[in-house]
């Protein structure tokens, strides 16, 4: 027979302030099978899990009932406390009564009634829970590194460094991402590549990295610790066994387009090396534009080449790789320049990554500071902060959070080319929270002379060279005109288009913007719902490289906390096949989204075939329980969430106490009705050997 | 809680009584992951909504038999939610496509049999969507209230000697009849 422990948490007052906590608990000492029920304080504190592990050994328990806050919260905290002293931790269960019912119920009498509720629900459910045992599965200590930019190259040889394989994939040909377009960095104004370049190297050179350029993730199946992963690694049209990397057939190849690296600011060919610095330094051909894959004329560069690298028929090529964990390192966009109709579509107002390679040396102008329509050097430049992001009725209520810094660099670069120039910034607020920010937003007021507006850019257009800006100071109450040369705008950060496809692939959940969805914003922010999958970088919120590198260095250490143990010990909530009653018709293969169900033979002593039944695998399988719902014969249980289980809580939705009755007696409110009530006629259904499952024995 | 079983004329006085004696009662199915969420952080955020809900929590809207639903209004709901994640956002990449599909089914076998669809609800909340979820809460509880007390599924005198009717013979004798003879054909056979 079932003897329940019930556990009444306070939380302090946020229980018990709607919640009459001394009468739940009361109640539920009254519900049938309920041997104790406590209340504490605090349930989660170490005396609060002493009474429970105290009333399990006293009272010889065979569930617990926690009512206390989300089972997201804390399941896992009472579930491992009841561990120690050997009680199967999935015997406990938890009515949330706080998430659910006082912080969002005032009333304190239908609080009350539904906390009640709550409790005797769980009690139902948990009458019904088996005593179940982790799952042991291998994990393959392989990682896949999705995104070559600082975050996902500090992951990659963080991972090598632990002692582990590492796949680094990234769709550009080159690894560096947005920290090589940089020229240079705040709030230490060091140059980007120099500080960016040689960890490039390392990732090339590291024995344990294999490097995957200008390929994308496919496909992902399998579970943590036993990923499969596709990957399509995009024909470069270069044997890069080949190449050396000389560089003749970019110099001879005659088709040019504006350079995705350079932001749009500079061009290159059509087949092309992204930067100097690239790792790794081979080229490879745009099909898109090249002539021998337009026209079919050309093959200039066949033709230089002195290795003979170059090979038109290139397919792309698909590898598949085991791995046991992923990091997504995927990183952001930036919106377009011309978001804003009132700001027009002038070729002098470029976006902060172009700014950022106009000034760069290694940039299409050498370092020269020209504006765009005619390479003249800009006398004034205005800067606009918060260009489509905390703007809400754009659809981007979030800060970019690396504008207000960077702007404040662009200024000082700007001042230290032209000394002469002026620099105006139009801000909203300055965010300059992080080590040594605000002082370097300061220098940039102070000893740059930057002149800072508060207000926001009603309209720009074209007078003649310059381009007028109209604004308002919000701090003088005045409007303002200002004359420039050129407008960098600091346009929002976005996630990069298309990645909701890789999110779900992942199996990663995502916000309203397209970033990534950590398991927990602030205790858990490298992870994801998604077991075995960490997020690095931008791609879970805007941030800054030191923000990009530290996040990278935990999900790391995430991963080498998971390649440490010997095995993976894994929740056991599965779905279990009844093999004798399985007719064998596999709609659940059919549902299943993990390839979990197995089809397995049945034989005889003689080995004679008698039937085919389901079979699920264990370390694939998630727990979803799609079979069990969809399962004909009913031979399917989520362990956890079985039928009984749910049945039993919906059976006892109404006062449970009323079916305790023996049948014949004349229910509570009987005298309300007329001839035979729902009661009755309810009694008699849980009389019907059909529910016998959920009926309550004692 | 205590319900009133026959369905009052609708005059003013018995409206009122109905007001007062009567709130429904809502079971609410939510995945783990999306929706219970979302409803853990509509605590957290402290967002007010209707207490008459009762939430059970299953691992994802896949995991949802039909029957629970049907079952549910047996066993005395007024109103049944299932919340699962955004369609592409499942935990689990599909069982929320395959919820949508069998409620979607459900749904018109449910208004076929001539039972009030303001009593069954099918929504999608986020993890992040908490003032969603309790706006999905009130606009349920309001959508139920206006239906009044569920009394479907009554069936006059059926004891243990009294053959079991045949789901034809259930059919002719009204249509949320109907529906309680799906329930019986689908628990005979079950373990």
């Amino acid at each position: 027979m079932a003897r329940i422990g019930v556990f009444v948490c306070w939380c302090g007052s946020n229980i018990a302030e709607t919640v009459d906590v001394k009468e739940v608990a009361k109640y539920a000492g009254c519900l049938p099978g309920v041997v104790i029920s406590i209340d504490n304080k605090y349930m989660c504190s170490d005396p609060g899990q002493r009474l429970i592990l105290d009333a399990i050994q006293k009272e010889k328990l065979t569930g617990v009932v926690v009512a206390a806050c989300s089972p997201r919260m804390h399941e896992v905290t009472y579930r491992r406390t009841v561990a120690q002293i050997g009680f199967n931790p999935y015997m406990l269960e938890m009515a949330n009564l706080r998430e659910h019912c006082s912080w969002v119920h005032p009333d304190k009498r239908m609080a009350t009634e539904k906390a009640k509720d709550l409790v005797r629900l769980m009690v139902e459910k948990v009458k019904r829970n088996q005593p179940l045992y982790n799952v042991q599965i291998p994990v393959t200590k392989k990682a896949l590194v999705i995104g070559g930019g600082i975050a996902g190259i500090q992951a990659a040889l963080d991972i090598a460094q632990g002692g582990y394989e590492v796949i680094l994939v990234e769709k550009s040909p080159s690894i560096g991402g947005h920290m090589a377009q940089l020229d240079e960095t705040f709030p230490t104004l060091d140059c980007s590549q120099c500080i960016l370049t040689p960890r490039m190297v390392e990732v090339a050179q590291n024995t344990r990295i294999r490097l995957y350029t200008y390929s994308e993730v496919e496909a992902v199946d399998g579970y943590i610790g036993n990923f499969q992963v596709t990957i399509r690694k995009k024909a470069r049209s270069v044997d890069i066994k080949k190449c050396t990397g000389c560089g003749q057939c970019i110099q001879k190849c005659p088709t040019k387009t504006k350079s995705e690296f350079d932001a749009g600011m500079g061009i290159r060919k059509a087949i092309y090396v992204p930067f100097p610095q690239a790792v790794p330094n081979k080229p490879v051909i745009d099909r898109d534009i090249c002539l021998k894959f337009t026209k079919d004329r050309c093959g200039a560069c066949q033709k230089v080449c002195p290795t003979g690298a170059i090979n038109y028929e290139q397919q792309d090529e698909f590898v598949t790789e085991d791995v046991g964990a992923i990091i997504c390192a995927t990183g952001y966009e930036l919106t377009e320049t011309h978001i804003y109709p009132e700001y027009g579509n002038d070729p002098d107002i470029i976006s902060g990554l172009q700014f950022e390679r106009l000034v760069s040396a290694s940039g299409p102008t050498l370092g020269e500071l020209k504006r765009p329509s005619d390479g003249n050097a800009p006398q004034s430049i205005v800067f606009l902060q918060c260009v489509g992001s905390r703007d809400p009725l754009a659809g981007r209520p979030y800060c970019s959070k690396i504008c207000c810094m960077y702007t404040a660099k662009h200024t000082m670069l700007y001042r230290h080319k032209v000394h002469n120039g002026k620099a105006y910034v139009f801000y909203m607020d300055i965010r300059a929270g992080g080590k040594n920010y605000d002082e370097f937003v300061r220098r940039a007021i102070e000893e740059d002379h930057a002149i800072y507006i508060r207000g926001r850019v009603s309209r720009i257009y074209r007078k003649g060279e310059k381009l007028i800006v109209l604004g308002a100071d919000t701090l003088l109450g005045a409007q303002v005109e200002i004359e420039a040369d050129m407008i960098v705008l600091a346009t929002a950060t976005v996630a990069p288009k298309g990645i909701e496809k890789l999110a779900q692939m992942l199996g990663v959940s995502y916000d309203l913007h397209n970033f990534m969805c950590e398991a927990h914003p602030k205790l858990r922010p490298v992870e994801t719902n998604s077991a075995g999958v960490y997020l690095a970088g931008a791609c879970q919120a805007p941030k800054d490289i030191p923000e990009s590198v530290a996040q990278a260095g935990a999900a790391a250490s995430k991963v080498l906390g998971l390649f440490g143990q010997k095995e993976l010990s894994r929740e056991p909530i599965v779905a279990q096949v009844n093999q004798s009653t399985c007719a064998g018709c596999f709609t659940c293969k059919e549902v299943c989204a993990y390839k979990a169900i197995e089809i397995r033979e049945i034989k005889d002593k003689k080995g004679n075939l008698i039937k085919f039944v389901a079979e699920v695998n264990k370390g694939k399988c998630q727990g979803c329980g799609a079979c069990a719902a969809t399962c004909r014969s009913n031979s399917i249980e989520l362990c956890g969430f079985t039928d009984s289980q749910i049945f039993s809580q919906i059976n006892h939705l109404t006062d449970g106490v009323t079916i305790e009755e023996p049948p014949g007696e004349v229910p509570m409110d009987a005298e309300e009705t007329q001839g035979v009530s729902e009661e009755t006629e309810k009694e008699r259904l849980i009389e019907k050997p059909a529910l016998a499952g959920q009926k309550v024995k004692n | 809680m205590k319900k009133i079983k026959d369905k009052p004329q609708e005059s003013e006085d018995l409206l009122l009584e109905k007001d007062r004696l009567w709130q429904p009662r809502i079971v609410a199915f939510l995945c783990n992951w999306c929706s219970y969420a979302g409803a853990d952080l509509a605590g957290t955020s402290r967002i007010k909504y209707n207490p008459q809900i009762r939430i059970i929590r299953v691992p994802c809207s896949g995991r949802v038999n039909p029957l629970f639903i049907l079952r549910a209004f047996i066993d005395g709901a007024d109103g049944v939610l299932v919340s699962g994640c955004h369609p592409g956002d499942c935990h689990y990449s599909t069982g929320n496509y395959f919820a949508r599909r069998k409620f979607a089914l459900l749904k018109r076998l449910i208004e076929f049999c001539g039972m009030d669809e303001r009593r069954i609800h099918f929504s999608w909340v986020s993890a992040a969507e908490g003032s969603k979820w309790s706006q999905v809460v009130n606009d349920v509880v309001n959508a139920v209230y206006q239906a009044g007390p569920f009394t479907g599924f009554d069936l006059p005198v059926f004891s243990k000697e009294t053959e079991i009717e045949t789901p034809a013979d259930l059919c002719k004798q009204g249509p949320e009849r109907f529906a309680y003879s799906i329930d019986l054909m689908s628990r005979t056979g079950k373990k």
